[in-house]
């Protein structure tokens, strides 16, 4: 700790130091600023070349949220590492540059503003969080830069006259409460519903869309829980005293095997009704045991809308893609989530022509031709920035999970019972150029 | 008086052009450095604070990120309204600065007082347990707006300058000068009797009683003194990014405040810069030197933000241990070693211009050898 | 009524996690007055030298033994290699460098295993008996109670009946009188972080069977609410912690039952503040307050 103290300071001293210091600055900025100038006038198009194309993302690779989410990225990686090695679209491979950002909003400015300003991407793909890509929207709606498949299922991101350039990809909250609502009193009418959520608009949302179907009343008991507190006793004891019999979790896997485990633990089994960021069955195995998961998940109903399906033909390429270009990490729901994200990237990026722009992209997806891989079409168009407006009820079986083939689609704030339209499988995966 | 002054007036002075030179170099800096320099500038009002804080009166705050949040929050909540009341520039901007200072001071306040009353570990771990309630409170407590947190106003390039710069280096202009406003004073105190003041508190609180000094009021002074500066520096994270939110303001963060200041060398304004250029740089470092060695994905992925984490925890250990000064001691020592080897030289250069000396006197003259010729 | 015998019961079985963690932050104060930062991470590394020999041998209690040593072990490691190195004049340096080393210990678990939850199974049945409709303590719980009642009770003695806790404790309070009389000032002192870390690790042990699973971060948590703990039973008394641990663990979870999960925070907030302002020392503090 520095003790000088400078009670009758030398004048002359002070200011040869002021002038050294002076000059030391401004030294020491020349060479700085000849270290971090070295940009290059910007190419027309950000991000494409002859040969490749550059996307990045903010994904929390670190930190207590990344448990969940980080094989994500991965996926997606390894997917597009597979596009690449069947040549590319419109012969340029796809380069995925994912930075961290904690899940803290001001790491994402830091490096949604590194991706767009420094590594120059043509498009922001399937940015994570909504708390994260909130803060960031503004910014790229200012510089025109795609914002496209945000990995959240937040409402957020289809204001086409806010935010021009961002897409949704998740089915979100309000249309999963609503499905999975309507599931629930289409096939099991008079049981006591209830809800547990996050506390935050994931909860919020949820329980907007499983009262637009039930009512206010028609939900017996509303529990929520916190992220930074792992004991969910409380809640699941005071569900069990309000009779529910049917309990609905906007959660994620993390707590949703909590909340299931510490029910069990209570000698309570109820049905669980989870949505699709919070009912990934192998990843709820892993969490709960794989001896104990098909008796305690038997009949755990979920909902999704990509083609997970374990005997279909995508997941076959999928695995396969994983196996050769992920290491043969674990598959589950994420690894499927993120090579469909990339597979809809990389038809969007087909469909934007031969020399691509940022606008024939979003023209591209706001065409409304993109098919995707979903088990419901794409919704997308000038004035929906959302891509999925329905899902399928999903249910497991003897440790199998699978769809049931109830879907619903939420229009407005009615629910429909529709028919799935799953997309086959062409081309092996790689979109036509 | 004018020997009381006069390290006041050259300090900001020395502000002045410091700042007056760090605008001149936005010119030359891309619109992602200067984002990057704004954000410095906020760490910067924030570690100058907290290095003052620990420096010289030895309260360790861990807490410092929910100093800045208030700030933020403060900035966020009185903007906000005011820009849609319809007010504009710098009238809204002054205004919200008001409201940062208020909230951030008057959380000041609250901690001093506990801080005045409670030793080390306790302070800290008071302070630790206020950071991980932040998410919870602006959750609870609905103008705060929970994880999603307040927007503030857009603070646009006002029209004459339009042309010449971009909003990056408007933001960056407004970040140094609201620094140059937070921590000039904080200069100003360091070297003024009240700083004085603090370091005898540290130094032996019973005889700081004794001299009449009340070590009470302070700490509260110190605490409320650097969480003003901190609370401007999150108004300028705010007018940066738009808004604010209990994720930005988290555990981690308030963690790498601290790094900074131990690192800058604690109670060193200067220190606390370097301290936050290195907080703020330095992950981006290792992120681009991880990336050019090329590590397997999986690897690489595991590195990402744990790397930066380990250099810094280690860096917070090998400098207390080994370098207690932080970098400014070094520098510090290195000046004053420099000083004083030239210092020696001069005198050795002194001395070799001057004339040999006269042989001893020998006890008896000689008697042949005239007087005068003996004498110099 | 149900309700709040069930909450009671569920805030005991947390609390006597809590109770032990916060035990070990007494030892450390009792052996070498200080606050250690860096408890949780250091015993969350010892889980994983649990979770590793327990996942090669298959058993929980060569995984339990292998937790106390790694705890003690790393407890000699830190004291003897890092914090013996700190100038130890105020307690600044020594927090600081606390910090740092949670923030190398948690990045280097996050390098090695990855952000996943590893999910720990406990030893015995986690499922409550049931008493009149309500369900109250599992075989589990009970395993804790005994456990921390074990520890307490051996704590007090080794503290206040046997010559080696009279050394510990002189070389805290009066180091050079100690020395004079013969003590081994320096080997009490790493001693009293052994022993810490050990009851530390065995903590942490105890809580993550009963949440999502092992992680870097297991602990952090746990360390905020064992520190409330420490403070309101007093850092020099062992029953003070087992009572403050059990008083904040059904606070906890009375407050998570009645007012939602979200508050808990807020609360313990509250409740910091509440004794460190009101009565510096704890409830049960042997010596008296610290002023301004």
């Amino acid at each position: 700790m520095r003790t000088t103290t400078r009670l009758a300071p030398n004048r002359t001293h002070h200011t040869h130091r002021t002038h050294r210091q002076a000059a030391a600055v401004a030294s020491a900025a020349a060479v700085g600023l000849a270290l971090a100038a070295c940009s290059t006038p910007a190419a027309a198009t950000p991000g494409i070349s002859d040969d490749t194309v550059t996307v990045g993302s903010h994904q929390p690779l670190t930190g207590p949220a990344a448990a969940g989410y980080s094989s994500i990225s991965a996926a997606t990686k390894a997917y597009f590492e597979y596009v690449n090695a069947q040549g590319g679209i419109h012969g340029r491979t796809i380069e995925y540059v994912v930075k961290d950002d904690g899940y803290n909003p001001a790491n994402t400015q830091t490096v949604v503003r590194e991706l767009v300003q420094e590594d120059k991407v043509f498009a922001i793909l399937n940015g994570l969080g909504t708390p994260t890509h909130s803060s960031v929207l503004d910014y790229l709606a200012q510089n025109e830069v795609p914002d496209l498949f945000v990995a959240s299922g937040s409402t957020g991101w289809d204001q086409p006259e806010e935010y021009p350039t961002t897409f949704g990809f998740n089915a979100d909250y309000v249309v999963e409460g609503a499905a999975l609502a309507q599931y629930a009193a289409d096939e099991h009418a008079g049981k006591v519903v209830c809800v547990l959520g996050q506390d935050d608009d994931y909860g919020d949302e949820f329980l907007e869309g499983v009262e637009m179907v039930l009512g206010a009343d028609g939900v017996a008991a509303v529990e929520r829980y916190s992220v930074s507190n792992q004991d969910v006793t409380a809640q699941i004891g005071a569900m069990q005293a309000a009779g529910c019999e049917i309990n609905m979790l906007a959660t994620v896997n993390g707590f949703s095997a909590l909340a299931i485990g510490t029910a069990a633990k209570m000698n309570w089994f109820p049905q669980w009704f989870a949505s699709s960021s919070g009912g990934d069955y192998p990843t709820l195995a892993e969490l709960i045991g794989e001896e104990t998961a098909p008796q305690l998940l038997q009949g755990f109903v979920s909902a999704n809308y990509l083609p997970f399906s374990p005997d279909g033909e995508w997941v076959a390429l999928f695995e396969k893609i994983n196996d050769e270009y992920n290491g043969g990490a674990r598959f589950d729901g994420n690894t499927v989530y993120g090579m469909s994200v990339g597979y809809l990237f990389a038809e969007a990026l087909a469909k934007a022509g031969e020399d691509p722009t940022r606008e024939s992209l979003v023209e591209a997806i706001e065409s409304g031709e993109l098919v995707g891989n979903g088990i419901l079409p794409l919704t997308y168009g000038p004035d929906d920035h959302a891509a999925f407006d329905g899902v399928g009820i999903t249910v497991v079986d003897q440790g199998v999970q699978d769809y049931t083939g109830s879907t619903y689609r939420l229009d407005g704030e009615t629910v429909e019972a529709v028919d799935a339209e799953p997309v086959a499988l062409e081309a092996e995966g790689v979109p036509a150029s | 008086m004018t020997a009381a002054t006069s390290p006041t007036r050259q300090i900001i002075l020395r502000a002045l052009v410091l700042a007056l030179l760090a605008i001149a170099g936005t010119f030359l800096l891309d619109p992602f450095r200067n984002y990057q320099l704004a954000v410095i500038a906020a760490c910067f009002c924030a570690t100058a604070g907290l290095s003052l804080l620990v420096g010289l009166t030895g309260q360790l705050s861990l807490g410092h990120a929910v100093l800045m949040a208030a700030g933020g929050y403060g900035y966020a909540l009185v903007a906000a309204p005011a820009a849609e009341a319809g007010l504009d520039g710098v009238p809204r901007f002054a205004l919200g600065l008001l409201g940062a200072l208020c909230a951030s001071g008057g959380l000041g306040v609250l901690l001093g007082l506990a801080g005045a009353r409670l030793r080390g570990p306790y302070l800290a771990g008071l302070t630790l347990a206020l950071v991980i309630a932040l998410p919870a409170l602006t959750a609870q407590v609905s103008v705060l707006g929970g994880d999603q947190g307040v927007s503030a106003p857009f603070e646009g390039v006002p029209g004459p300058l339009q042309q010449l710069i971009a909003v990056e280096q408007w933001h960056a202009w407004i970040a140094i000068l609201v620094a140059t406003l937070a921590v000039t004073p904080l200069a100003v105190l360091r070297t003024s009797r009240a700083g004085l003041r603090m370091r005898a508190v540290h130094a032996d609180e019973t005889a700081a009683r004794l001299s009449g000094v009340s070590p009470a009021r302070v700490k509260v002074g110190a605490f409320v003194a650097s969480s003003l500066a901190a609370g401007l520096g999150g108004a300028v994270l705010c007018v940066a990014t738009q808004s604010v939110s209990p994720g930005r303001y988290d555990l981690a963060f308030s963690l790498l405040l601290v790094v900074a200041a131990v690192v800058g060398g604690l109670g060193s304004i200067g220190g606390a810069a370097a301290g936050a250029v290195l907080v703020v740089l330095l992950p981006w470092l290792v992120d681009t030197i991880t990336a050019a060695v090329g590590v397997p994905a999986d690897l690489e992925q595991r590195l990402s933000g744990n790397l930066a984490v380990l250099v810094f925890g280690a860096l917070l250990i090998v400098v207390t241990v080994i370098w207690p000064g932080g970098l400014a001691g070094a520098v510090g020592s290195r000046r004053q070693a420099w000083s004083r080897a030239r210092a020696r030289a001069r005198a050795q250069a002194q001395e070799r211009k001057r004339p040999p000396a006269p042989p001893p006197a020998t006890p008896t003259p000689s008697p042949t050898v005239p007087h005068s010729l003996t004498e110099r | 009524m149900d309700r709040l015998v069930f909450l009671l019961a569920t805030g005991l079985a947390r609390g006597l996690v809590i109770a032990l963690f916060a035990l070990s932050l007494v030892i450390i104060w009792r052996a070498a007055r200080i606050v250690n930062f860096a408890q949780a991470a250091m015993a969350v590394v010892a889980v994983y030298v649990a979770f590793a020999v327990t996942s090669l041998t298959g058993s929980y209690w060569v995984g339990l033994v292998a937790a106390l040593a790694a705890g003690a072990l790393l407890g000699l490691v830190v004291e003897r290699g890092l914090i013996r190195l700190v100038p130890s004049r105020t307690p600044l340096p020594g927090m600081i460098v606390a910090i740092g080393l949670v923030m190398v210990l948690q990045s280097v678990m996050g390098i090695l295993f990855g952000p996943r939850h590893k999910p720990m199974s406990a030893p015995f049945d986690e499922r409550p008996f049931v008493v009149g409709s309500i369900p109250v303590l599992s075989p589990y719980d009970l395993f804790v109670l005994l456990v921390a009642l074990v520890v307490v009770v051996a704590l007090a003695l080794l503290f206040n009946r046997t010559a080696l806790g009279l050394q510990l404790r002189a070389s805290a309070v009066a180091p050079e009188v100690s020395r004079l009389l013969g003590v081994r000032v320096p080997r009490m002192v790493t001693l009293g972080w052994m022993l810490s870390s050990a009851v530390a690790a065995l903590a942490a042990l105890l809580l993550v069977p009963t949440e999502l699973g092992l992680n870097a971060h297991s602990a952090d948590l746990l360390f905020v609410h064992a520190f409330t703990v420490a403070v309101l039973g007093g850092l020099d008394s062992p029953p003070g912690a087992l009572v403050g641990g059990v008083t904040v663990g059904v606070l906890i979870s009375l407050v998570t039952g009645y007012l939602g999960a979200g508050i808990v925070p807020l609360a313990v907030l509250a409740l910091l503040t509440l004794v460190l302002l009101v009565r510096p020392g704890g409830i049960f503090a042997v010596k008296e307050a610290r002023t301004a």
